[in-house]
């Protein structure tokens, strides 16, 4: 049973890779910071695995508390600011 | 191997299916808006079946401050990722990024079209 969270982690960190193309390569401002939001949501995930195959759940859990808030601040403090003052291209 | 084991790693199996799907939609379609709705989503029923999943797993050890621990971060992912999706959709949507429609441009995503579109606006 740990062999499938191992397996998992691995594929975790495959899909993890997808969403880098949009952040690289994406046409406008808000492609990549949706990007940015996927990785970081995945990685949360990624993070309890981990915790669940080292056997120290508890520990991790709390560091993907902190990483779920921080991820929110961000996503909403850069929706606002980009709100009231927009963007300028190139 | 119990029962409940094998139900855990069905749904945990099941929500990396779902962040697969998420994934390949956030490269694949062709506007900023049904990026969003790809990643707002499938990317949150992934991410909360996989904790789930995970609780179910941790039910039968015995650790269960594990196990609400787990819950409060289910409420909080469900709640917070379609909300900050949302604000970043409606911060693009009052800037005036163009939707896209297969009628006007002939069936191909061109998003250089949306940034010329945009800059001439900025002009006026």
């Amino acid at each position: 049973m740990d062999k499938y969270f191992i397996y998992l982690s691995v594929v975790l960190t495959v899909i993890i890779f997808i969403p880098l193309y949009r952040v690289l390569m994406g046409p406008t401002l808000y492609d990549r910071i949706l990007g940015a939001g996927a990785i970081a949501t995945k990685t949360m995930v990624l993070i309890l695995v981990i915790g669940l195959v080292f056997n120290r759940l508890d520990m991790f859990i709390d560091i993907t508390m902190a990483y779920a808030i921080l991820n929110f601040i961000g996503t909403i403090a850069i929706a606002k600011y980009l709100e009231t003052r927009g963007y300028r291209k190139k | 191997m119990e029962l409940i084991h094998v139900i855990a790693d069905i749904i945990v199996s099941l929500g990396a299916f779902f962040l697969l799907v998420g994934s390949i939609g956030l490269i694949r379609l062709p506007d900023f808006y049904s990026r969003a709705h790809a990643q707002g989503k499938a990317d949150t029923l992934g991410v909360m079946l996989i904790i789930f999943g995970l609780l179910l797993n941790q039910l039968t050890g015995g650790a269960y401050i594990n196990s609400v621990k787990l819950l409060i971060i289910i409420a909080f992912v469900g709640l917070t990722n379609p909300t900050g999706t949302n604000a970043l959709v409606g911060a693009a949507f009052r800037f005036r990024l163009k939707p896209w429609f297969k009628d006007e441009q002939g069936g191909k995503a061109e998003n250089s079209d949306n940034e010329n579109e945009n800059k001439e606006e900025e002009k006026d």
